[in-house]
């Protein structure tokens, strides 16, 4: 693990923050979730800092402010991390678990096996993921263990191509044949000679793939249907406090600043961890 | 004499290279290499992988490749120093004094345009002809060069002409405007053994029709022999020898150019046939799911205990499926084959462990045949568990016993395929085989991915084995001289037939059925003037026709 | 029958299959629950004759194979059926706002694809320099961002701070061309933000992709300069799959735009499906999803078919 770019670094630095403020979320908040604590939308202490406070305001005890209804915007925002993260890392090993092992199934079988799950992918996928989540929302209630379900489903398509992809990859690689012809069993197969070969693009995947269930989980409560109110969640408190953007309030671009670090930050761990892959083909693969 | 075409001082080529988990950085590649080529003259650059002849090719046009860079030095070309000119000269120079022919025609015409047009351009570019008489010199070049349908293959796509015709295509764009010196990067390497005496001799007589000079890259020296005036012998950057092909042949200096040239030369004595066969082929016929033909009709052949059967034929022959069929990998549409006195089942699924350890095999790419994310001493030991149930220090030893079997010592066990050259790679593939104690092993094309030396050494370790181990080789080769070394019997494959079969000294005596004497009479020999003498005597055309 | 106009009859007969494939796969994606639609649709404090009226309006007591097949045969003849929340024409209410939202589309694209194409071509005309480093940097910022973040800093920005668009893109029939472009500036703006990322970065890859061929180091040793070789060599090779591209971000911009009009209040089909899942009314969900899913699958459909088109195996077959 030496050599560790800079860039992993921090991507790193700032992942591993996100998840303790998730984790730690009840001792770290200044204040309660759902506690209403001042004013609707007053300014926030950055803001006086920086002189760019609308007048009359010359101090504030919130780092954030507050938000549509008077509270406090840091205490949303750290439980909101709390909600978004576990919705996303929960969907995320919903969609890992089947995709994979259902790709290198079929890549490993063969057949019609593979031929019928790959065509039924095919067909999932030819449905916008937004668009379908959507059709299946409209008639199932709007709770947390349904969006996991909903999103890591919808989601563990592509996962499966990936999985499949890369273990048909390997499954004709020469040594694949030498364990075959040695007489070993498909599950020496999978374990010894396919997975440890396709775990790095595996794990870069594993990364978008949470970022893409930040952002979806996020898209849907902010388009009402996903976590719903009084539980926090980034997409929500944009819907919450966009109204106030038309009279100049900043509050409903914080969650921005958030999901954008995040993501940023899983980027790169991603792509390290992808590059790391290549490299051990020799530079070029 | 007069000025030469051609003057490379000193010259550095320098790469970046990118080592696993190292920082990419720079090194030199070619360290100095000098020579000097008049007009009309061919220079043969002759080397293994690694040597830097494509590189000095390149760098003749100031062109590096990939993170290719040339360092240091002066080259050249009609009196200016070609280094160091503007971009414009050397765009002038490229394509109009100086043209490049490629190993893979296939990939270097754009598959989206008509042969004629790519085949002119360079000389329309650079205003040596009108479009109408770029087009007329291409037709008389395709004529001369024995392209079917001079007049008309030029309106063809890529794709729709065949690999031996499109190297001469790729000839024809390079001759085209009337360059002083074509570069000749492996062009007949990609080629089956009988098309590329064809494409040879084309080239060959365009050089001499056209009064071009040219730089032969290539590393096959029997090759070089045929087309060159000189040769510079090339080792991991470095000159070894350089002089004529008279004396780099028949008087070589250098103890490199001297094993070069002796390479092959392994003697083998023809064993008898002893004892019951330990596999018999019998009529056995074949094809893949879901096509509609067969790819292997009718075919017999048996190899006999601790004896080698070398299988030979060109691409597309049958060889390889024969072995799909032995290993139970394609189960044939009807035959059988009979394996240390039993039927074999024809599927793989339905073997017995045992069927599967005494029938082993090795492979032509080492590199994908070794899993790279386990060491050496798991390759090799896990056959000794899965067989035998070897465990622990009494697995350790025999892994050392296998490694030490195979010229390699007991510091290799914890290493990574990837930390091994191409010949190490090999011989753990043998060692992995070897680990079974098989009766047989299947050898697919082991030696055709390695350098001429390298393959010496393989194929002396492989028939060291032979002797102690008492294994029986199927050894699939496209080489024939290979096959002079390692063989007892041959079956000779074409079309997916054995066309003839029989002892070493009987396949290979004459007289010859028409396909065997193309075959045999392809293989490169390395004597001056051995193209003519084959080419006045051929009975058959070549397939790449 | 020549093996070109088979692949294309293939085709188009594949993607007419998975329409109507697709069809199904969303009529059962509302029945997916083990329960009763008409329950969810009402909640738990629903009357018993509400529910017995729900259910009769929905036809839920036939089998469901009938209800879709009347479905479908409904679509076939431009019938969408009929709101359950407004009792009007779903066709109808859909006509005006599919056309507002392709007005949207065409905007964003028209400006998107000729920028994205550009700029990837600056990439890689200046790979690894500065100018690529700026466009991967841009990239990676806004994949990270969802769409209707952008849409908020740029209406906080624009609108609110600098106030050279309105925030809210209204529009109606009433207004002039210019008006109406001035009022969904915004939105085109953060469409094509969100678009021109992806589409700029794969249009990089596939031109790099066959600027690595071994054709292209021929026309370099021919001499050729840099305009020659990309115009002349690597340009007819890349139209493939640069199309690819363009058609898989339209694919992509057609989903960003029910988000997007949800932010600036557009009266377009995102926001009318949106309103309408959230008061469960599945007969205009359906009709929607469909609609969506049929854009998607047609804009891929073109996308083969120019693959298939500039294919030159295909065009000269042996």
């Amino acid at each position: 693990m030496k050599n560790i770019p800079i860039s992993a670094l921090i991507g790193l630095f700032f992942t591993a923050l996100y998840f303790l403020m998730a984790i730690f979320a009840p001792l770290i908040a200044p204040y309660g979730m759902a506690e209403v604590v001042g004013d609707v939308w007053e300014p926030s202490r950055i803001e006086i800092m920086l002189g760019i406070a609308p007048d009359g305001f010359t101090e504030s005890q919130y780092w954030l402010g507050t938000d549509n209804i008077g509270r406090d915007l840091l205490s949303r925002m750290i439980y909101g991390g709390r909600t978004t993260i576990f919705i996303a890392t929960m969907a995320t090993v919903v969609s890992f678990t089947l995709g994979s092992v259902l790709g290198f199934f079929a890549a490993v079988t063969g057949g019609w096996v593979d031929q019928s799950l790959s065509r039924f992918v095919d067909l999932v996928m030819s449905i916008p993921t937004l668009i379908f989540a959507l059709v299946v929302l409209s008639v199932t209630p709007v709770t947390v263990p349904m969006l996991i379900i909903v999103m890591g489903l919808l989601d563990s398509t592509r996962v499966y191509r990936l999985a499949r992809a890369v273990a048909v990859d390997i499954e004709v690689m020469d040594y694949v044949e030498a364990a075959r012809l040695r007489g070993e069993g498909t599950s020496w197969i999978i374990f010894r000679e396919i997975l440890p070969n396709a775990l790095s693009p595996l794990v870069a995947e594993m990364g978008l793939r949470f970022i893409f269930m930040v952002l979806f989980v996020s898209t849907l409560s902010f388009l009402g249907l996903g976590v719903q109110p009084p539980e926090a969640d980034w997409g929500g408190i944009v819907k919450e406090n966009k109204d106030g953007i038309v009279y100049g309030i900043p509050a409903a671009l914080v969650p921005a600043f958030a999901i954008a670090t995040l993501a940023i930050s899983v980027n790169l761990v991603a792509d390290w961890v992808l590059n790391r892959t290549t490299s051990l083909k020799g530079g070029r693969g | 004499m007069s000025d030469p075409l051609v003057n490379v001082r000193d010259l550095k080529i320098g790469a970046t290279v990118y080592p696993p988990g190292e920082r990419p950085h720079d090194i030199e590649i070619v360290h100095g290499v000098s020579f000097d080529l008049q007009k009309g003259k061919v220079l043969g650059l002759i080397g293994e992988s690694g040597a830097g002849k494509s590189t000095i090719g390149l760098a003749s046009m100031a062109y590096g490749r990939g993170g290719v860079k040339i360092t240091g030095g002066e080259v050249w070309i009609n009196g200016r120093d070609i280094l160091q000119t503007s971009v414009r000269d050397v765009r002038a120079l490229r394509g109009g004094e100086v043209t490049y022919v490629s190993q893979s025609a296939a990939a270097s015409f754009n598959p989206a345009k008509k042969i004629m047009e790519q085949v002119i351009e360079a000389a329309v570019e650079h205003g040596k002809f009108s479009k109408k008489d770029a087009e007329a010199r291409a037709r008389v070049l395709f004529a001369k060069l024995g392209l079917p349908d001079p007049d008309n293959i030029g309106d063809r796509y890529p794709h729709q002409v065949s690999g031996g015709q499109l190297q001469r295509c790729m000839t024809a764009l390079a001759l085209c405007p009337e360059p002083d010196l074509v570069v000749f990067d492996e062009p007949t390497t990609a080629l089956d053994v009988t098309t590329q005496i064809d494409v040879l001799k084309a080239i060959k007589e365009a050089i001499r029709d056209t009064g071009v000079a040219a730089l032969y890259i290539t590393h096959d020296l029997a090759v070089v022999a045929q087309v060159s005036d000189d040769i510079m012998v090339l080792r991991h950057g470095d000159m070894v020898e350089y002089g004529d092909v008279d004396q780099i042949i028949n008087a070589p200096r250098e103890d490199y150019t001297k094993a070069l040239v002796s390479v092959r030369s392994i003697e083998h004595e023809e064993k008898a046939p002893a004892g019951d066969p330990v596999l018999s082929i019998r009529n056995v016929t074949a094809r893949y799911k879901g096509t509609k033909f067969d790819v292997l009709h009718n075919v017999n052949a048996d190899l006999y205990p601790g004896q080698t059967l070398a299988v030979v034929g060109e691409s597309g022959s049958g060889k390889s499926t024969l072995a799909r069929v032995i290993t139970g990998l394609l189960p044939p549409r009807e035959g059988e084959i009979e394996f240390a006195g039993r039927v074999l089942s024809p599927d793989l699924a339905s073997r017995t462990r045992d069927d599967l350890r005494e029938l082993q095999m090795i492979y032509q790419m080492a590199d994908v045949a070794m899993n790279p994310r386990q060491t050496v001493g798991t390759i090799i030991g896990r056959p000794l568990e899965f067989y035998f149930d070897m465990k622990g220090a009494e697995k350790r030893k025999r892994i050392i016993e296998l490694l030490d079997e195979i010229e390699l010592g007991e510091e290799f066990i914890d290493r990574y395929p990837a930390e091994l050259s191409g010949g190490q790679k090999q011989r753990v593939c043998i060692a992995r085989a070897l680990a079974a104690k098989p009766k047989m092993i299947i050898c697919d094309e082991v030696t055709s991915a390695l350098d001429p030396l390298v393959a010496d050494g393989i194929l002396k370790l492989l028939l060291n084995l032979q002797k102690i181990e008492n294994v029986a080789y199927l050894f699939i080769t496209h080489d024939l001289a290979t096959v002079r070394a390692i063989s007892d019997n041959i079956a000779v494959m074409y079309q997916g037939r054995v066309q003839r079969y029989g002892s070493k000294s009987e396949v290979l005596s004459p007289p010859f059925d028409d396909y065997t004497d193309l075959l045999l009479g392809s293989v490169p020999e390395m004597r001056l003037g051995w193209l003519e003498e084959v080419i006045a005597n051929r009975k058959m055309e070549s397939a790449g026709n | 029958m020549p093996l070109i106009a088979k692949l294309l009859v293939q085709r188009i007969a594949l993607g007419l299959l998975l329409l109507f494939l697709v069809s199904g796969l969303i009529f059962a994606g509302t029945m997916i629950l083990p329960g009763d639609v008409a329950q969810s649709i009402l909640g738990q404090s629903a009357t018993p004759e509400a529910l017995a009226n729900l259910r009769a309006e929905l036809g839920l007591n036939e089998p469901a194979m009938q209800r879709y097949f009347n479905w479908l045969g409904g679509i076939l003849t431009g019938d969408l059926g009929t709101a359950l929340t407004s009792g009007t024409d779903i066709a109808e209410s859909i006509g005006k706002r599919l056309s507002n939202t392709l007005f949207l589309a065409f905007w964003a694209a028209i400006i998107a694809v000729p920028l994205a194409i550009f700029l990837g071509l600056l990439a890689v005309r200046f790979k690894d320099r500065w100018p690529d480093k700026m466009i991967s940097a841009v990239t990676l910022a806004s994949i990270s961002i969802p769409e209707f973040l952008i849409g908020y800093v740029l209406m906080y920005l624009i609108a609110v701070k600098l106030r050279w668009f309105p925030s809210v893109a209204m529009i109606n029939d009433g207004m002039s061309l210019g008006d109406k472009l001035s009022a969904i500036a915004l939105p085109v703006a953060v469409l094509t933000l969100v678009v021109l990322a992806h589409m700029m970065r794969m249009t990089r890859a596939a031109i790099l992709n066959v600027m690595q061929s071994a054709y292209i180091e021929t026309a370099e040793l021919k001499g050729l300069n840099g305009f020659q070789v990309i115009f002349r060599h690597a340009f007819p090779n890349a139209i493939a799959p640069i199309v690819n591209v363009v058609m898989l971000n339209l694919a992509y911009l057609v989903v960003g735009v029910v988000v997007i009009e949800v932010v600036f209040v557009y009266p377009g089909m995102g926001q009318y499906l949106v309103d309408h899942v959230s008061k469960r009314d599945v007969p205009v969900v359906q009709a929607c999803g469909l609609i969506f899913a049929a854009v998607y699958i047609g804009l891929n459909m073109v996308a083969d078919i120019v693959a298939i088109l500039s294919n030159p195996r295909l065009r000269h077959p042996k």
